[in-house]
């Protein structure tokens, strides 16, 4: 295939999503500035102006007109995702890490980051319909874990919260009372800290990435670990084919390989895993910085991801994908 | 001493602000004003094989016209299948910082090289390549006086870079192709002469030292390394073809003069996106 190459960002991406038709591409960096892109092609279409820090996070509404961005300069910002124009910012005391739309768009999951005496939190805030109702009233706020979390996400049915982060532990909290309902167990969950978290179209399963060099497979309701990839890198970010039974995930540079052989660039891949059996598939290689951001086409038929360099790197599969066994 | 007409209703055809302008007085937002004065804008569609050409004019700094030509070949890529309103966006109006993207912007490129799915290798595979008995490393050290380098085509002892009769590979060599070969990066180096880091103290050099005591048609066999990893054996077979009959399997020759003539022609020579090393293989001792 050959990938499509976005360079539109100053500094490394942070993240990918793409709205729910499949025709339009977020991408978020370090830049402060996120950016839409049309999917198919790569053609920008636009940037969303107004943040004074790394844009770590974003999601977009079912019917594409709302984008949510979170950052490190400790808001929140909802845009209008048409125009480019900010309808709505809310104010944290520390950067936000994640966000989430539930489904119905009516509520967002936020993450914040410790920061000086604050522990890291975990807030629900109710999306009004109508921007000049929006208030900044949260409807939740959940804290407990140590450290960063990377990612919180809506469980099935916006009945649960599903977070992960830097304690390595996967925990599943109660949306409306905030109660802490599962964790992960220690010793078969991730070692070190989870980086990313994604779920299947369908919302029944999800797939976690950590710095331990591997990717685990969990059940949204059970939290029962279902399987288990491993890689040879530090995993930053991890997706799943809404198609076919495809695990990909991209990551950063192993340190003991830095010096020795490989003097070629572009050589970051994102490998893609058989989901059921674990196995390697391929790698498609072209990034030149590790990847850290990683997202699948709705549709399946296509993926992009964003590297430590700047690129967002956009693949339509050629035919030959959909037939590729192990 | 002429009048000028500003009212645009009088004799005067030419528009209000006919006088030249200096360029010191141009400043960005007058660069706008003047566009009418441009030709349009025009876009040659793309042909049959592709090509579309745009051409734009513009005003430079110092007020001259300036005529851009933009080539591009369309090439299709995928087919998209949009909703109905995945095509209302599609005419969104651009927004932020893309709203003055011009065609010359190279913010969307496609790749130039085709990114293949790799398949995982088993570490000790690796794609054909024509390998005579002959450890790379060990021969190394056999080196000798190796004391002339050419940088373009990687020989040794025969000429410096500034006499390379390859000095059109130049340009070649300059380009840094980001090509995929082969294996793992954990797989371990030695010997294989392909794929593998060597530092350049160490590449393989040309003649070897005591080469005369070999036999004669293991002398005439030819290593070629630094090959690609869809190299196959009829791209080779073809590759060596025009020098003289060759044995099978590896690249023997039967004449020596062949096998000379196949390492003077292909040392150096860009083969599938890389630079082939060709010289003498020298079998092992024993």
């Amino acid at each position: 295939m050959r990938p499509i190459l976005m360079k539109g960002h100053e500094r490394p991406l942070t993240f990918l999503k793409y709205n729910r038709d499949g025709d339009l591409l977020f991408s978020c960096a370090k830049d402060h500035t996120p950016t839409v892109w049309f999917a198919d092609n790569g053609e920008r279409l636009g940037t969303y102006r107004g943040h004074n820090g790394a844009v770590w996070t974003c999601d977009v509404s079912r019917d594409s007109m709302r984008l949510i961005t979170g950052s490190a300069d400790q808001t929140v910002k909802l845009w209008n995702v048409e125009t480019g124009a900010q309808l709505y910012s809310f104010n944290f005391d520390s950067p936000a890490r994640s966000v989430d739309f539930s489904v119905g768009d009516k509520l967002a999951v936020i993450t914040t980051d410790p920061f000086m005496e604050l522990t890291s939190a975990i807030h629900v805030k109710r999306i009004a319909r109508d921007p000049s109702q929006q208030t900044a009233e949260s409807v939740l706020v959940i804290k407990g874990p140590q450290g960063r979390i990377n990612r919180a996400i809506w469980g099935p049915l916006n009945r649960t919260i599903i977070s992960a982060g830097e304690d390595a532990i996967v925990r599943i909290w109660d949306s409306e009372t905030g109660k802490l309902l599962k964790e992960s167990d220690k010793e078969t969950g991730h070692k070190k800290t989870v980086t990313s978290l994604s779920k299947a179209a369908d919302g029944s399963h999800f797939v976690t990435g950590s710095l331990d060099k591997s990717a685990k497979l969990w059940d949204s309701r059970t939290l029962t670990l279902i399987k288990t990839y491993l890689t040879e890198r530090p995993v930053n970010a991890v997706t799943m084919s809404p198609l076919l039974d495809h695990v990909v995930l991209g990551g950063g540079q192993d340190a003991s390989h830095v010096t020795t052989t490989d003097h070629r660039a572009g050589k970051f891949e994102a490998k893609f895993y058989d989901k059921i059996l674990q196995e390697e598939i391929g790698g498609v290689k072209g990034h030149f910085g590790p990847i850290n951001a990683l997202a699948f086409n709705p549709d399946g038929k296509s993926f992009s991801s964003g590297g430590e360099d700047g690129y967002v790197r956009l693949h339509h599969f050629d035919p030959d994908y959909f037939n590729v066994k192990i | 001493m002429a009048l000028v007409d500003r009212s645009g209703s009088g004799w005067n055809s030419n528009p209000p602000k006919a006088e030249k302008l200096r360029w010191g007085e141009l400043d960005e937002d007058d660069g706008e004003d003047l566009d009418f004065l441009l030709p349009p804008r025009q876009v040659i569609g793309p042909e049959e094989n592709g090509i579309k050409k745009v051409i734009e004019y513009k005003f430079d700094e110092d007020g001259n016209k300036v005529k851009i030509t933009t080539t591009t070949r369309v090439r299709k890529l995928a087919k998209a299948r949009l909703s109905k309103r995945a095509v209302e966006r599609r005419s969104w109006a651009k927004f932020g910082d893309a709203v003055h993207e011009d065609v010359g912007s190279r913010l969307t490129m496609v790749s130039t090289e085709e990114i293949l799915l790799e398949r995982p290798r088993a570490p000790g595979t690796k794609a054909e390549e024509t390998k005579i008995a002959g450890d790379s490393l060990a021969q190394l050290g056999k080196g000798g006086a190796v004391l002339m380098v050419c940088r373009t085509c990687g020989k040794k002892g025969d000429h410096w870079t500034s006499r390379c009769p390859y000095k059109d590979l130049a340009a070649q060599t300059e380009v840094f192709v980001d090509k995929p070969p082969a294996s793992e990066t954990t797989v371990a180096t030695s010997g294989t002469g392909k794929a593998a880091y060597v530092p350049p103290g160490m590449r393989p050099g040309a003649e070897r030292v005591g080469s005369d005591m070999r036999r004669r048609n293991e002398e005439n066999s030819v290593r070629v390394t630094n090959l690609s990893e869809d190299t196959r054996e009829p791209d080779l077979h073809e590759l060596f073809r025009t020098f003289g009959h060759r044995g099978f399997g590896f690249v023997n020759f039967v004449n020596k003069e062949d096998a000379e003539r196949a390492i003077n022609k292909l040392n150096g020579y860009g083969y599938d996106n890389l630079i082939l090393r060709v010289e003498w293989a020298t079998p092992r001792t024993n």
